[in-house]
């Protein structure tokens, strides 16, 4: 089992958070995982990424080689577009939140933006703060992205709920279900439509 | 035992921490920031008692370290590359003193520059200081290679650097533990003039340093840690240091690279081994995640040598980190291509919502106004952002404390009035000794120290200025009546403009205090509070 996987999105948008439930769950799994962050200046605000590479044998390098990740996980459609060169051509998808982080004054139009998603061959664009408003709080959001992309992680469901229980347990039960339930909702949403 | 899931600073921390340091001294900066606070919120640190507070700058954390060092216990101390320039002075003298417990020097470069100011290869200053200098490329490296840096240090009686760049400090992956040793006992040099460098024992003691060369260039053969693996095809061998081995060996099936590779992860540079692939190979790869220091040494001054390849002659890109598509395309292996990119609007960083550095630039500005451009000489930290859009507030940011310093020679030559923009930890960090200059020279500048009672940019760590300032600008000797403190709120802009305006036409030395709270330190505050409550109930 091999994925290289990037995440993208906003400083401050919980980008790390999908890393490290994912990290978690590969670790149940007993996987060997990398996993490259974004700390320091760019945290405040500006558009930050960060590498996750799982895999059954040795891993490398840190960083994934252009052309060759097999995900993209966003929490916001125009940083999905920055890294789409590294997004492999003939298998990769892009998982993208369509709701947009507005903090620039030149931010394009949302539909040509979208537009721009849409040109790909595979990709899931989902409205992932109603979906997390509806399970009960818009801070979800960000799980909700991740429970899109799991049709194509390879990690078992199971081992991503028990990741949110140990992330989130220390902030008490309701914390954990309103994820758990934020992940499923992303999860069906993506396989409705896959 | 279990394998932990560590960033490459908190590896760095762990292996410390196993190896029994007593102390850890340190001043935040990116990407060596979270070495200490692992350390600080580390339940075994606490358990042994290991010190671990911020120190005010980089050079007092360095030379305190050197004094734990003296009464024979180990110390960590940590700072990002540009960190060591404020050390330097410590850190070149501490290869003289030599140490008595042992001494490791972390320094956290940063290559392509994501938070700094420039890409400096801090290798150089290994080579500079002639101290053994190590280079892990993983984090398991980097918690063993910690351990092993201590256990030189007092082997050989040397302070010993480790150099890590930005993509190891801030990626995680599985390492293992190793049995913890103890700490040492407090006991002092054997011989007591050892650290006392007057001309007469410094030369002593310089020539000890040379004396130990050899020993450290066989130390850096047989180790273990630069390794020569041979391959059948002799076309092209490889130097690889550090990280750069990992994007190497990337580019291969099962990481089996077919030409013979050379990794280099301990200094001085192993020259035996360095001769023995040269002389076995056509052409020699050097892939260097920094400055091109090996290839360098290889080509000479005369640059004769057409067999070696790397940053120097275009192979590889002059400037910036290195990565696996780089380094395939420097094999001359083909790339993947993935989709193109659209053209996107940057997403450069901003100052938070709400952050009180907004409302202290809006007053500036609106006060500048009546002056021409070019005025305010900045620092850094968070407040450094205002030199983008929409605030274009500054006109400088060198290095720590230069604001007040550069604003005191503007206005020497002539740039009446000038403005110094400095925030509270910056200003403890280097800023004290500036305004001293300031008011011995009776220059007539106006000092904003914008006071959000923490190290912002790093992450809101604890500010040594926090609840001194007045005191400090009081005591360095600026007149009462124009040291000014004011609250940057949208509400009171009115009134901030008049107190800036106001000490922008004083003829003398001046100091504007906008103290508000950090709005991601208040809010994290606010959180825990919460917890504390629920907890309670």
């Amino acid at each position: 089992m091999k994925k290289d996987i990037i995440i993208s999105g906003v400083g401050g948008q919980g980008i790390l958070t999908i890393a490290t439930t994912i990290g978690t769950a590969a670790l149940i799994e007993g996987l060997q995982l990398k996993q490259s962050e974004v700390h320091g200046m760019s945290q405040r605000g500006g558009d930050v990424q960060s590498h996750l590479r799982l895999s059954s044998n040795d891993i490398a390098s840190d960083l994934i080689p252009e052309g060759k990740a097999d995900l993209i996980i966003s929490v916001e459609p125009l940083e999905s577009l920055r890294y789409v060169n590294m997004l492999n051509k003939e298998t990769g998808w892009l998982i993208s939140s369509m709701n947009p982080f507005k903090n620039i004054g030149d931010y394009p139009e949302l539909e040509n933006v979208l537009n721009e998603i849409w040109k790909l061959p595979r990709y899931v664009t989902i409205d992932a703060n109603r979906v997390a408003k509806d399970q009960g709080s818009i801070k979800a959001a960000n799980i909700v992205v991740l429970g899109a992309a799991i049709p194509f992680l390879d990690l078992k469901y199971e081992s991503l709920k028990k990741a949110l229980e140990v992330m989130f347990s220390k902030k008490g039960q309701d914390m954990v279900t309103l994820n758990h339930k934020a992940l499923r909702a992303g999860k069906e949403y993506a396989e409705e439509r896959t | 035992m279990q394998k932990l899931l560590l960033l490459g600073d908190e590896a760095i921390a762990q292996g410390a921490l196993d190896e029994g340091i007593s102390g850890v001294y340190a001043y935040p900066g990116t990407p060596s920031t979270e070495i200490t606070e692992y350390i600080q919120e580390s339940k075994q640190a606490k358990e042994d008692k290991v010190r671990s507070l911020w120190s005010a700058n980089e050079k007092t954390a360095m030379e305190s370290a050197i004094g734990m060092s003296y009464a024979g216990k180990r110390a960590l101390v940590c700072m990002k590359h540009v960190g060591l320039n404020v050390a330097a002075d410590a850190f070149m003298n501490s290869s003289i003193t030599g140490v008595n417990g042992g001494l490791v020097v972390l320094s956290a470069d940063d290559p392509s520059m994501h938070s700094s100011q420039n890409e400096q290869d801090s290798r150089v200053y290994g080579k500079f200081a002639q101290i053994p200098t190590m280079e892990p490329s993983n984090q398991q490296e980097a918690y063993d290679m910690t351990r092993y840096a201590f256990e030189i240090s007092e082997k050989f009686n040397t302070p010993v650097l480790i150099r890590i760049t930005t993509r190891l400090a801030h990626s995680r992956a599985g390492v293992e533990r190793k049995e913890k040793a103890k700490q040492n006992e407090l006991r002092l040099p054997s011989d007591l003039k050892q650290y006392i460098l007057l001309p007469a024992i410094a030369r002593k003691q310089y020539n000890r340093l040379l004396g130990m060369q050899e020993a450290f260039r066989n130390e850096a053969v047989n180790s273990g840690h630069n390794r020569l693996i041979d391959a059948e095809d002799k076309s092209m061998g490889i130097i690889a240091c550090g990280l750069a081995y990992n994007y190497l060996v990337e580019n291969f099936e099962n990481q089996k690279v077919p030409y013979p590779v050379l990794k280099i992860s301990q200094y001085p540079v192993p020259v035996d081994k360095v001769r023995e692939m040269y002389e076995s190979v056509d052409q020699v790869l050097v892939l260097e995640d920094g400055y091109p220091v090996i290839e360098e040494l290889l080509r000479g001054l005369l640059n004769r040598d057409q067999k070696v390849r790397g940053r120097l002659d275009g192979t590889i890109p002059r400037a910036g980190e290195l990565n696996p598509t780089i380094v395939a395309k420097a094999l001359g292996i083909g790339v993947e291509e993935g989709f193109e990119i659209p053209p996107l609007p940057g997403r450069p960083p901003v100052l938070c919502e709400g952050c009180s550095h907004w409302d202290s630039f809006y007053a500036l500005n609106e006060v500048m106004e009546a002056y021409s451009k070019g005025r305010v000489f900045s620092d850094i930290g968070c407040y450094t952002l205002s030199a983008l859009k929409p605030l274009e507030s500054i006109n400088s940011c060198v290095d720590m404390g230069a604001s007040i310093t550069m604003a005191i020679g503007a206005t020497d030559a002539g740039l009446v009035p000038s403005v110094a923009a400095i925030g509270d930890s910056t200003f403890t960090h280097s800023g004290i000794t500036g305004l001293l200059d300031a008011v011995n020279n009776r220059s007539p500048i106006t000092v904003l120290i914008m006071d959000n009672s923490t190290t912002g940019m790093t992450g809101g760590q604890a500010s040594s200025a926090y609840g001194k300032v007045d005191d400090i600008v009081k005591g360095v000797g600026v007149e009462e009546e124009h040291i000014r403190v004011v609250t940057p709120l949208r509400r009171l802009h009115e009134e901030n403009v008049k107190v800036f305006e106001e000490e922008l036409k004083y003829d003398g030395v001046s100091v504007i205090i906008a103290r508000r709270e950090c709005v991601q330190t208040l809010s994290r505050r606010m959180k825990e509070k919460a917890r504390q409550k629920r907890e309670a109930r």
